[in-house]
């Protein structure tokens, strides 16, 4: 055991290894629950469990390993390497998955469309594909990876494919995962540099001349966007998230989107090498867009699990944004304020992974008890469920950045890096980027507004449907899964100190540099240069004291009396849970504020109706400005295609003579 | 750790708790003086809130555990905030808890509470209550923190004690950028703690209202520390404004006895002096239209984010 935890990669490749076995075993005993879903998802959580303990072990170590892999293709094998950055998103993929399988294990049943057993392969395909992504180290072994995870979390999105919306949605994640594959393949074929070797370590010894690199830069940027669902790349996400089982919305939003953060890390430091400074503007602009984009757009909607996808969106935004920015200073010879933008973006992947995948999940919870979606069916499940509603509490105050949650670290961070914006050496950019902090600081208080609406309207109140008095609790393996994720958020929120000393030998890889540390273990003081200073546990126990206290002396100096009543009715008389505030009422101040960003549809009754209905539906101006227009084009090129297609032999035939008579005259003209 | 520190600490939250309320009085007195009529005491907040304390609690039958302890989470966060805002003295021990960022989230971890316990009874004021809480929380927490990013800018820190003791010292030449986010600051405070011309905090017509729409189902002591709450929420403000805009007489490196005895009256007179001049913007306004206070609350934004604009021409020259 000694030396195997000397070498860290051999161990990661058999942990991946064993997700495969454990989807092939699923094929064993396929519509067997107990055994593909209770038994096969435990073991599969503890090899994500074992697979983040190495990622944090080979972290620590700061070491990089690499190996060959003979299988494959002749004279292409597969090459692994193992470096901090993989092994920070190793430890997110496993620290993530191992909350989701758990989950999963007493999440699926046999009535979800997909046998178990199939389920399972699906599922330990996906986890593998994305530990392959994360560990190869040629283009090659990449896209295998990539196009594998494109093609199982293509399965598991469309385990209901009886249903016609979710097969249009898995259309729709199947042609943007490919278009955005075609871009990232392109990359690597510029990266190589013109010495046709497709390693890793070939195209970062490769020179390019500065418009091949930038251009490879441009193409991985629209590549592994659309991967993540960076505006105007993005119109996939709202669809194909919420259309899988929740574990499956948990893993996509929560750990397969930080594959392309992944991605566009690797490419832009470390094969590119030296990314020149105003490439950053690219990420850092789309990413700001992308975070009020999605976070205007996640409270609006009515549905609980594409609210978190547009989150999901914001916060990608937010990743990008802070991707640029350290580009932007890396560019301009600022190494140690890149690592900084740098922590914040990897903190923040590992925040996301953890707090969107414990909502996820809680919205799986919530949908099994009551078989809703629609937000406007939910409410006052705080009763019914109160572990899921406890716990997912944790992750909706994540999510809003509050402190002392991990949420907010991330934040911190990130606006932390934009403070010294003012320094780069570039005329107008100086002057630009700091504008940016104040998109990013709307762009918090609005997920603040998202959040309060999520769980109000789920979890508080009064239920809106009498059906939701039959809800029930979510079972014990649930529980655990959900509870692993909070305690997850928990310590990512109060030893910020420590997470950013395991990030630092990543920081070190990619930008040569990295954050101080604190003087001591429970303070996070990343800028040795300015007395600023974040020490969340203080915080909390400041607080936690201050809140005892208060309780203590109430009770001891007064007394503890409390009567029950019906609630204040303002002397209506006939108040009904019908009076609260619906998902489209809370979103009411939004829609008017941010109109421009939504092409609204609305039916209003006229005072004369006898059965008077309220519609409105809200529409993605991206959707209807470029998407439809393409389809319509791609449409009519298809029918102009089809018109030659006659099915009448004697038309193929003249066909196959007039190309001989244009060929001939050809050959006779040249 | 020497005891002297934490004793400041310890003094700062108690002025803070005694002052809070006595300060809610000054600005409903100086109001009514301004208004003709006759003053209320200035110690009635201190009654009102004795008097709920003894009084038995009320509680909705379908209200859940979160919101009876969500008056003790929003009072201790005000609380917290008090010991971190540099009211009598900076470099006290809980500063290196929080800076100037981690205290706007405070703040909004107060709010966010606030409109979940609001939603939780589940009538339709309350919720009604929360949107516009949140409505204006989502407007003026943006504003807030680019006030903070300017000083930040400015002084090259965020700690909000070193902020103040920057603009406080001889040193600084006055940046036109303050004049900026001063205005965007006030529109904050007015915003934030329900004051005209956003919310009328004596108006008991539900249609307009905001805070007290949350605050409807609670009575008694969940009541009093609301209310008690909210005093402090706008004592916190006005800290918060003397720390950036008039940030003489805190006490920045002695916090012996001697320090804390001369910042005590200080922070009195600005005190009075900011209540009066509160009671004179809300007596010459007209409490806005709920859809006119996204207006309102995007200037403020607007002038912080000049005030930064400003800043960064200027500073670049």
């Amino acid at each position: 055991m000694i030396a195997s935890l000397s070498s860290p990669l051999p161990d990661c490749l058999a942990l991946v290894t064993a997700w495969l076995a454990i989807g092939i075993a699923g094929l064993a005993r396929p519509r067997s629950v107990r055994y593909a879903g209770r038994t096969l998802f435990v073991v599969g959580a503890l090899v994500a469990l074992a697979l983040a303990a190495t990622a944090v072990w080979s972290l620590i170590g700061g070491a990089t390993q690499s190996m060959v892999l003979p299988i494959g293709l002749p004279d292409l094998p597969f090459h692994l390497r193992l470096d901090p950055l993989s092994s920070a998103f190793l430890l997110l993929l496993g620290a993530a998955a191992a909350g989701v399988s758990l989950f999963s294990a007493g999440y699926f049943r046999d009535s979800d469309g997909m046998a178990p057993g199939l389920l399972c392969l699906q599922y330990h395909v996906f986890l593998a594909s994305m530990g392959l992504v994360l560990l190869a180290n040629d283009a090659y072994a990449y896209m295998v990876g990539w196009e594998l995870m494109a093609l199982s979390s293509y399965f598991l999105v469309t385990t209901q494919h009886r249903i016609a919306e979710i097969r249009a949605a898995g259309f729709i994640y199947l042609l943007m995962a490919h278009v955005g594959a075609l871009a990232i393949l392109l990359a690597f074929g510029i990266l190589q540099g013109g010495s046709w070797q497709f390693t890793f370590d070939a195209m970062r010894a490769a020179h390019l001349s500065p418009a091949w690199a930038a251009g490879a830069f441009l193409l991985a940027l629209a590549g592994f966007g659309a991967k993540a669902g960076l505006v105007p790349l993005h119109v996939w996400l709202p669809e194909a998230h919420p259309a899988a089982p929740s574990p499956v919305s948990a893993l996509l939003s929560g750990v397969m989107l930080k594959t392309a953060v992944y991605g566009m890390l690797r490419v832009a430091f470390d094969l590119l090498g030296h990314p020149v400074w105003w490439w950053g503007l690219v990420p850092l602009a789309a990413g700001l867009l992308t975070a009020l984009y999605g976070v205007v757009f996640a409270a609006v909607q009515t549905d609980m699990k594409r609210l978190l996808a547009y989150s999901s969106i914001e916060n990608v935004g937010l990743l990008f944004t802070g991707l640029g920015l350290a580009i932007v200073f890396y560019g301009t010879s600022m190494p140690a304020l890149a690592a900084l933008a740098l922590l914040a973006t990897l903190y923040h992947s590992l925040n996301h992974a953890a707090m969107k995948s414990l909502l996820f999940l809680g919205t799986g919870s919530v949908l099994h008890a009551t078989g809703q979606r629609n937000l406007g069916r939910l409410g006052g499940l705080i009763h019914r469920m109160p572990w899921v509603a406890g716990l997912t509490l944790v992750g909706t105050l994540a999510l809003a950045g509050l402190p002392p949650l991990n949420g907010f670290v991330s934040e911190w961070l990130l606006l932390q890096s934009f403070l010294f914006a003012d320094q780069i050496p570039r005329a107008f950019v100086d002057l630009l980027i700091p504008l940016g902090a104040a998109v990013v600081a709307l762009c918090a208080a609005l997920a603040g507004y998202v959040m309060v609406k999520f769980y109000g309207v789920i979890f508080l109140g009064q239920p809106r449907e009498s059906s939701l008095a039959h809800a029930h609790d979510c079972s014990l393996l649930e529980r655990v899964g959900l509870g692993w994720l909070a305690a997850l958020c928990l310590a990512l929120g109060l030893a910020p100190a420590q997470v950013v000393s395991a990030l630092t030998p990543v920081t070190r890889q990619l930008t040569g540099s990295a954050t101080a540390q604190g003087a001591s273990w429970w303070l996070l003081a990343p800028v040795p240069a300015r007395a600023v200073s974040y020490a969340p546990l203080l915080f909390l126990l400041a607080g936690a004291a201050v809140v005892a206290l208060t309780v203590l002396l109430v009770r001891l100096f007064y007394h503890r009396r409390v009567r029950h009543a019906r609630p204040w009715d303002c002397g209506f008389g006939e108040v009904s849970p019908r009076m609260q505030d619906t998902a489209e009422g809370f979103g009411q101040p939004i829609r008017n504020i941010f109109q421009s960003f939504f092409a609204i549809e609305r039916e209003l009754p006229t005072p004369f109706d006898a059965a008077p209905r309220y519609r409105i539906a809200i529409h993605d101006r991206i959707w209807l400005g470029i998407y439809q227009p393409i389809a319509g084009w791609v449409r009519r090129l298809a029918d102009v295609v089809a018109g030659l297609q006659q099915g009448r032999i004697a038309a193929y035939l003249l066909y196959s003579f007039a190309t001989l008579v244009l060929l001939l005259a050809v050959v006779l003209a040249t | 750790m020497r005891p002297g520190p934490i004793v400041a600490q310890a003094l700062e939250i108690a002025v803070a708790l005694a002052a809070a309320p006595l300060f809610l009085g000054w600005v409903n007195q100086c109001r009514a003086w301004l208004a003709n009529r006759g003053a209320p005491s200035m110690l009635l907040p201190y009654r009102n809130i004795r008097k709920l304390f003894h009084k038995d609690a009320v509680l909705a039958e379908n209200a859940s555990p979160l919101f009876r302890i969500a008056p003790y989470i929003v009072f201790g966060t005000m609380v917290v905030a008090a010991g971190i805002i540099p009211s009598l003295a900076g470099r006290l021990p809980l500063v290196v808890a929080a800076d100037a960022i981690a205290l706007v989230g405070l703040f909004a971890t107060a709010r966010v509470f606030l409109s979940l316990a609001a939603m939780d009874v589940g009538t339709a004021f309350g919720t009604l209550g929360a949107r516009r809480e949140m409505m204006i929380g989502f407007l003026a927490e943006p504003a807030l923190l680019m006030v903070i990013f300017v000083a930040s800018l400015i002084s090259a820190t965020t700690a909000l004690p070193a902020i103040s003791a920057h603009l406080a010292s001889e040193r600084f030449t006055i940046d036109p950028s303050l004049a900026f986010i001063g205005v965007a600051f006030t529109l904050v405070l007015l915003a934030e703690n329900a004051r005209i011309p956003i919310d009328n905090p004596a108006t008991h017509l539900e249609l307009t209202m905001i805070h007290e729409a949350m605050l409807l189902e609670y009575s008694a002591r969940h009541l009093a520390l609301m209310e008690w709450a909210s005093a402090l929420r706008l004592f916190n403000y006005a800290c918060i404004g003397f720390a950036l805009f008039v940030p003489w007489g805190i006490a920045a490196r002695d916090i012996g006895p001697f320090g804390l005895t001369l910042s005590i009256p200080v922070l009195a007179l600005k005190l009075a002096a900011a209540g009066g001049g509160l009671a004179v913007i809300e007596t010459v306004s007209a409490k806005l239209r709920i859809m006119r206070a996204p207006e309102f609350l995007a200037s403020a934004f607007l002038f912080a984010v000049l005030g930064l604009l400003v800043h960064v021409l200027l500073g670049g020259a």
